[in-house]
């Protein structure tokens, strides 16, 4: 290829990419998101406005640099018949671009520490949130109330970000944001957030509440949020924790008071109602049925919706001996957990572990086909 | 004089020949040339995995990769470019010119030059072979933290010996250089003579020393509670899988200089030469340096402010970050203050060198931005902080490391490179370099956490245009391995001063220069130090 080509085609190259920028940019600008979001409580507005102020001055100051530089490499160049001066320290000057840096420095600093010791003022929360990370979901603790709420990634946008699924993200609403069970906290209550994790680092992290917090395996980190707005508030694990890591959102119903409390009366209804399923006899279609659901919400992210596993990750269920070989054995297991294999007792209730259980026993070639009660899990606990 | 002198000696080189040239080399300019052809094939294998990990975010959805891959691909990318191919770029420019930079004849410890390079290749076989084992590639992210990087299957101790490996090349590529500087100066070469990239690298190679075997000590103790029973940083064994966080970032900081301070001297050396000006405040920049490098030691936990620490802990970490901010701003005004009033020209280094100025200062300003631990707490582990690292180690780093090869090429070819075609690379990676990072702000301030194989539908704009722009960038960098190969193989002769505002003891020597640089030590004065 000639250079003369080569200029053509680098050119080209250059100018479709500019031409493809610069419209998508010009297209759609208003609905591209841009800046930080201000939020919807008190930290998050202080947040933002600390961002602004330092974005502002570190602007001004990049304006000034650059309008230096581009100064000189406009006017002091040879072709236009510059000659060099042979000036090479000023003392005034050196002591002046410290001095006037460490000046500015001090006067971001002073807003920035007010604002961290306001937002380590953790005391005095009205109610306490326990937020554990798990791979790849997350467990919300009311403490005061005795709930337990797990959320996962919801269905739809599960379906939709297998590979090759066929389904366009554009058609899910929320698309990787939404989960199966919302939170439900009270606005204009001082809930103090406690974060923690089960097996690796997570972080817990809601754009409009102002702030993200590691969640680490034995340890308890303390934070607190009082939501001024009632609305719905996304956010995402925020800490790399493996293979689904993207796959783990966070959805913050924020409601009035009222609301709340009938809220947690529902969910202790839902808890009793699951817990005295646990002690009754199941049908096979019913375990089936139910084994099928919680097998795509709990198992499916790492043995697959086909029970083949991942090669050299996540061992196959399809064919496999322990699914195959006695039902204790495998109840065992699940209860327990066993290397990457996390322990399910906490996760779920007898009921949900028996489903499962029956599904996989039943499911693909394996050839158990036998059924597990819940009273099985239960005295294997 | 010593011109026809070094002249003279040319005709006594006896080069070895054929392999053996390359396996045993000895000599500080062919074991540099090694390094340098290591790091651009590594900077294009790890370009390679950035391209996959822009094809795969180009739109929502999982089109290429399955999310695991993926990780890996973010993982091992970090690993290939940090360790493969900026730090071997900085010790190939060092191996090549700091021996003629304080007129020595080569390297003071030559034999430990040659093994420093060859433990490169095995190191990367062991680390890229991880692809091809049980459960994968490493891909908790090049950070290695625990619990999560001990879920890794048979790749584990090969990650792990492959960091040794690594540390144990830089130390002694580090000892090697101090060696050489404090030993091997020729006559006259005070310290406060020695060019800005000899400073820079000396102050360097001591964060080398300092910093990497801490990382090496992190790492066995992931070792050994893999393997050994230990729980350094397993809560249930009394550990603290955050401990593993602070040392890695106590060696993860003074990284950061070890990558950026070379690139700093090489600018250093090529502002002055086309302002024709000499380098302004240069007792300063040498201080300013080193206050970098000894504060650095002093911020590490500016990169985990998430972790949950005390008060206090969080108020030392951001104003001690902060206060690098201050020597940095010294060096970016010097080189202002250099260019100001000279007489310019703009030949390729100088364009590189001139984007890393424009680019750097504004890596710079989003660090300054995200050193203010309540906003970090947003900006923490987002698409924000992408921005920020790349802006400073591509335009800032990688453009410096190029701006030096612009620069040097025809003094170790003896030919002029093809200015048209620089030129025609400065300007295409600027361009598509910025298309690239510059989106990556927004994205993380609208909330796109980073290491995420997709993302939600609002932001596919932006990643389409930072695709578009990754493509482009990545295509530019075949310029360059053109410019380097048709330089080689010939060119309108360079003159022994190549540049006509260059100074300095290798531009004393001819061009090429003699295989072995100066037999006859230079003397140096006042008035012939100082470019």
């Amino acid at each position: 290829m000639s250079v003369d080509k080569l200029k053509q085609a680098v050119l080209g190259m250059v100018t479709v990419s500019l031409l493809l920028a610069s419209g998508a940019v010009f297209a759609g600008l208003g609905d591209m998101p841009l800046n930080l979001t201000q939020g919807v409580t008190e930290t998050s507005q202080r947040v933002y406005d600390l961002h602004m102020t330092i974005l502002y001055i570190v602007t001004v100051i990049g304006v000034i640099v650059f309008s230096v530089m581009c100064w000189s490499i406009f006017h002091h160049r040879k072709s236009k018949g510059a000659v060099a001066a042979q000036f090479h320290h000023s003392t005034a000057a050196e002591i002046a671009w410290t001095i006037i840096p460490i000046i500015i420095l001090v006067a971001m600093a002073v807003p920035a520490t007010k604002t961290l010791i306001f937002m380590e003022q953790t005391g005095d929360a009205e109610m306490t949130l326990k937020v554990t990370g798990y791979q790849w979901k997350w467990k919300y603790d009311y403490m005061d109330e005795g709930v337990t709420v797990w959320s996962a990634l919801d269905q739809d946008s599960n379906n939709a970000r297998q590979r090759d699924s066929g389904i366009s993200p554009d058609s899910v609403e929320n698309y990787l944001l939404d989960v199966d069970n919302p939170i439900v906290l009270p606005i204009n209550t001082k809930i103090r957030i406690l974060t923690t994790a089960a097996d690796v680092i997570h972080a817990w992290w809601v754009p409009a509440l102002g702030w993200k917090r590691d969640a680490i395996p034995g340890f308890i980190n303390d934070n607190w949020t009082n939501i001024k707005e009632p609305g719905v508030y996304r956010g995402q694990c925020a800490e790399l924790c493996g293979k689904d890591h993207g796959f783990m959102p966070i959805v913050v119903h924020a409601v009035s008071q009222e609301e709340y409390v009938a809220w947690i009366d529902e969910q202790k209804a839902a808890q009793l109602a699951a817990a005295s399923g646990a002690n009754r006899e199941w049908s096979k279609e019913e375990l089936l049925s139910q084994g099928e659901k919680v097998y795509a919400a709990n198992c499916a992210s790492c043995h697959q919706a086909t029970g083949n596993g991942v090669d050299g990750l996540f061992p196959a269920l399809n064919g496999s001996s322990i699914v195959n070989g006695p039902a204790s054995d495998m109840i065992h297991l699940i209860l327990n957990g066993k290397n990457l294999m996390p322990a399910f007792k906490e996760q779920l209730n007898d009921a949900d572990l028996a489903a499962v259980i029956t599904h996989e026993r039943n499911s693909w070639d394996n050839t158990a086909k036998d059924i597990v009660q819940p009273a099985d899990v239960k005295a294997a606990r | 004089m010593s011109y026809a002198a070094v002249h003279d000696d040319e005709h006594h080189d006896h080069k070895p020949t054929g392999i053996g040239r390359w396996l045993f080399s000895t000599n500080h300019k062919d074991i540099g040339t090694m390094y340098l052809v290591f790091a651009l094939i590594m900077f294009f294998i790890g370009g390679a995995m950035a391209m996959v990990i822009r094809a795969e975010l180009f739109q929502p959805g999982l089109q290429y990769v399955d999310p695991q891959f993926f990780n890996s691909m973010t993982t091992v990318h970090a690993l290939v470019m940090i360790f493969g191919a900026v730090m071997p770029a900085g010790v190939g420019l060092a191996n090549w010119m700091i021996p003629m930079m304080v007129g020595a004849p080569d390297m003071a410890m030559p034999r430990m030059n040659n093994m420093s390079f060859w433990i490169l290749p095995f190191a990367f076989t062991l680390l890229l072979s991880t692809f091809f084992m049980q459960g994968g590639a490493p891909a908790g992210g090049w950070t290695m933290y625990p619990p999560l990087v001990l879920q890794l299957g048979d790749g584990l101790p090969f990650l792990i010996f492959a960091v040794h490996f690594l540390g144990l090349s830089s130390i002694m590529g580090a000892i090697n250089i101090i060696a050489t500087v404090f030993n091997m100066r020729a006559p006259g070469m005070t310290f406060m003579r020695l060019p800005l990239f000899v400073w820079t690298w000396i102050i360097t190679a001591f964060l080398l020393i300092a910093a990497m075997p801490v990382l090496a000590g992190g790492v066995t103790m992931l070792l050994t509670d893999k393997f050994f029973g230990t729980a350094f940083f397993d809560a249930a064994g009394g550990g603290d899988p955050v401990m593993f966080q602070h040392v890695f970032w106590f060696f993860g900081h003074p990284e950061v200089y070890i990558l950026v301070l070379p690139s700093f001297g090489i600018i250093s050396q090529i502002i002055p030469t086309f302002a024709r000006k000499p380098l302004f405040g240069y007792a300063s920049m040498v201080y300013a340096t080193a206050s970098i490098a000894f504060l650095s030691f002093f911020v590490w936990a500016h990169h985990m402010f998430t972790v949950g620490m005390p008060l206090a802990g969080e108020l030392f970490f951001m104003y001690a970050t902060m206060a690098i901010a201050v020597p940095t701003g010294v060096k970016v005004f010097n080189w202002t203050a250099t260019m100001w009033k000279g007489s310019m020209t703009f030949e390729t280094p100088m364009l590189f060198a001139i984007g890393v100025l424009f680019m750097f200062t504004l890596g710079g300003f989003t660090g300054l931005m995200m050193g203010i631990t309540p906003v970090d707490f947003q900006y923490h582990d987002t698409y924000f902080i992408v921005a920020h690292f790349h802006y400073v180690l591509v335009p800032g780093i990688v453009f410096g490391i190029i701006s030096g090869v612009y620069y040097w090429l025809p003094k170790w070819t003896g030919h002029m490179y093809d200015e048209t075609l620089g030129k025609w690379h400065f300007w295409t990676s600027t361009i598509s370099v910025n298309i690239l990072f510059f989106p990556m702000h927004f994205l993380g301030l609208a909330g796109m956490p980073r290491r995420i194989p997709d993302y939600n539908t609002q932001f596919t704009d932006w990643n389409q245009i930072i695709s578009i722009g990754g493509f482009a960038f990545g295509l530019s960098q075949l310029l360059l391995v053109w410019v380097v190969i048709k330089c080689v193989r010939g060119g309108e002769k360079a003159t022994d001063q190549v540049w006509e505002g260059a100074h300095g003891l290798e531009f004393t020597l001819s061009s090429p220069p003699p295989f072995h640089s100066f037999t006859t030590p230079p003397e140096v004065t006042d008035a012939t130090a100082h470019s």
